[in-house]
């Protein structure tokens, strides 16, 4: 195991995903101590202090978005987990859906209160069935176990969930945007300000946690801060779940400490590449962080500093490792199809430039390319930076020019011998 | 849809007071589980429930890739073709399916049977490649794990 583990703490049996268990595991427990024995600002003082950071790519501080929400407002405000998990390589909150849905739960009510939330929802993809089916069965289960309704434990807060269902649209995993398909709507993105912790769900102050983040908040409010700060390193406490694929020898989801060795995960834990490769690139969390090639990746450490620093990012935690003899150029083309898949289509610049280097990709790949065209794809990705409503046109950019700037040679190749350099086993053609 | 309106009812319930347009997705859904697509009458019948604009309804309905306005073939196979699916050989699988099926991506079969769709990412990215059918995911598939799951259909 990479470091000691917060969430990864029981065996998954056939029965470990149900309230029995979860409570012959301490569950609930904290539920009670919270109502019991603590204020509302107890608790958002306990998540900030202990550095709790979001852990579905934007890495924001939980315990800051907290504090914007005032408790006296005389508003209602709302809480929304994040579970639109869809950012490509990502699949780390399945596990906890499938595993540990009472942990979310429980973490969701001890939320709910310290942001005194009546209604509560979880945003789940449209695709995840299993995921979807565990939810709702422990949603039931706390319901008639008396976790949620009214008089939650014998206390006067009470709370209502509800398990809303996505329904194929890769941009409500953005905040804005889930909230706007929580309302029944599109999944469109919002300008900022007004925050969200603002003017949110019906222009009412809202939190939207990812679902790990959430999950930590029950051990954090169980154990204090101090405890959680002794995971991971002094800048960058607790661990993140990684969803790792691709060439990789042990596929799979790992709880990893911060501060764990990049390189020690890739080749002792998850058993290093498939057919002895090397590690050609390294996506470290989500395609829409930059790559690192397989020499950048020795020396780093898994947590936001040493990422940061080797220039990418802990994203998602959906990391990628991808085996020597693998053509980038059609690596890339994947990617770029995807994007231009999922614009929403709102901002000019990602509605037409995704569909732009899109068509450029597809060309280079189709034996047309020109020597143009790595220029052209770079411009494209800055004009998208920073101007459009949310960070997807942005991210498509930071994808592009970041394997751009380690595997040019292999564009040009491709463009000047209209073939690909490489035999790998991404069998990527001209898409349709 | 009408006679989806006391499962409605109880769907509300469990919505705060003055969250009718959140339900237009979850109504939806249920209504295409029901009838296989979302049809006009569908869409009148949505309107009048829950009060909220027509243009919502169809806009949701065409951004959704999930929700369709026409009938498809009794199985849906959608193979997940983003970066881990395919350094994992879906499009191995995909050419084999097409020869198979002698369709392609967002087509059904001449005899109404199989529509094939492709997906972005399914998060089944460590059990790559994933082939779903009919919102069942087949995890880990290989070539002849593909036959036997084409061979089990009727």
């Amino acid at each position: 195991m990479p470091g000691k583990p917060l969430l990864m703490t029981f065996p998954v049996t056939a029965t470990s995903h149900t309230l029995a268990d979860y409570r012959a595991r301490g569950g609930y427990a904290t539920l009670a101590k919270a109502l019991s024995s603590m204020q509302p600002g107890d608790i958002t003082k306990e998540v900030s202090n202990a550095g709790l950071l979001g852990h579905g790519g934007a890495a924001f501080s939980a315990g800051r978005k907290w504090s914007v929400v005032n408790l006296n407002d005389g508003q209602p405000h709302y809480l929304c987990a994040n579970a639109d998990e869809g950012e490509p390589g990502t699949f780390k909150d399945r596990w906890i859906l499938e595993n540990a849905p009472h942990l979310l739960l429980e973490s969701m009510l001890i939320s709910s209160y310290a942001l005194q939330v009546r209604n509560a929802f979880v945003y789940i993809r449209g695709e995840f069935d299993v995921p979807y089916q565990r939810l709702a069965a422990a949603i039931e289960e706390a319901y008639d176990a008396g976790y949620f309704g009214e008089r939650i434990l014998g206390s006067d807060f009470a709370c209502d969930i509800v398990a809303y269902r996505g329904a194929g649209s890769y941009v409500c995993g953005e905040a804005s945007g889930l909230l706007s398909s929580l309302e029944g709507k599109r999944g469109y993105p919002r300008n900022r300000p007004p925050r969200l912790t603002v003017q949110g769900l019906y222009k009412r102050p809202t939190v939207v946690n990812n679902v790990e983040t959430l999950s930590n908040v029950a051990g954090i409010v169980a154990n204090g801060a101090a405890w959680y700060k002794s995971f991971g390193t002094a800048k960058c406490p607790g661990t993140q779940l990684v969803s790792i694929s691709g060439h990789i020898c042990r596929p799979g989801v790992y709880e990893v400490e911060y501060g764990y060795p990049l390189a020690k995960f890739l080749y002792e834990d998850c058993g290093g590449m498939v057919d002895g490769r090397k590690v050609k690139a390294l996506i470290p969390g989500g395609i829409s962080t930059k790559v690192l090639t397989g020499a950048e990746v020795e020396g780093v450490t898994f947590d936001h500093q040493s990422l940061n620093a080797a220039g990418s990012s802990v994203g998602s935690g959906g990391m990628v490792a991808i085996g020597e003899g693998t053509c980038m150029v059609r690596l890339l083309q994947v990617m770029l199809r995807f994007y231009h898949h999922e614009s929403c289509g709102q901002c000019t610049p990602c509605r037409e430039g995704t569909g732009w280097m899109h068509r450029i990709i597809d060309r280079i790949v189709g034996g047309e390319g020109r020597v143009e065209d790595l220029d052209r794809l770079i411009d494209i990705s800055r004009w998208n930076d920073g101007n459009t409503i949310c960070g997807m046109g942005d991210a498509a950019g930071y994808a592009t020019i970041g394997i751009l700037a380690k595997f040019r040679d292999e564009f040009e190749y491709f463009i000047a011998n209209k073939r690909s350099r490489f035999d790998g086993n991404l069998e990527c053609r001209r898409s349709s | 849809m009408k006679h989806l309106i006391p499962e409605f009812d109880k769907l509300k319930a469990r919505f705060p007071a003055g969250f009718e347009s959140s339900l237009v997705l979850p109504c939806v859904r249920r209504i295409q589980e029901d009838r296989g697509y979302i049809d006009d009458s569908d869409i009148d019948g949505l309107v009048q429930y829950l009060k909220v604009p027509r243009i919502q309804i169809e806009e949701v309905l065409s951004y959704y890739t999930q929700f369709r306005r026409k009938p498809i073939g009794r199985w849906h196979l959608e193979t997940c073709r983003n970066v881990s699916c395919s350094m994992c050989g879906a499009e191995r699988l995909m050419a084999h399916l097409k020869g198979k099926l002698g369709i392609k991506p967002g087509e059904t079969t001449p005899d109404g049977r199989i529509t094939w769709t492709t997906a972005e990412c399914l998060g089944s990215c460590g059990t790559a490649p994933v082939i779903v059918v009919n919102d069942k995911y087949h995890e880990s598939m290989s070539v002849e794990k593909l036959d036997a799951l084409l061979g089990g259909l009727d």
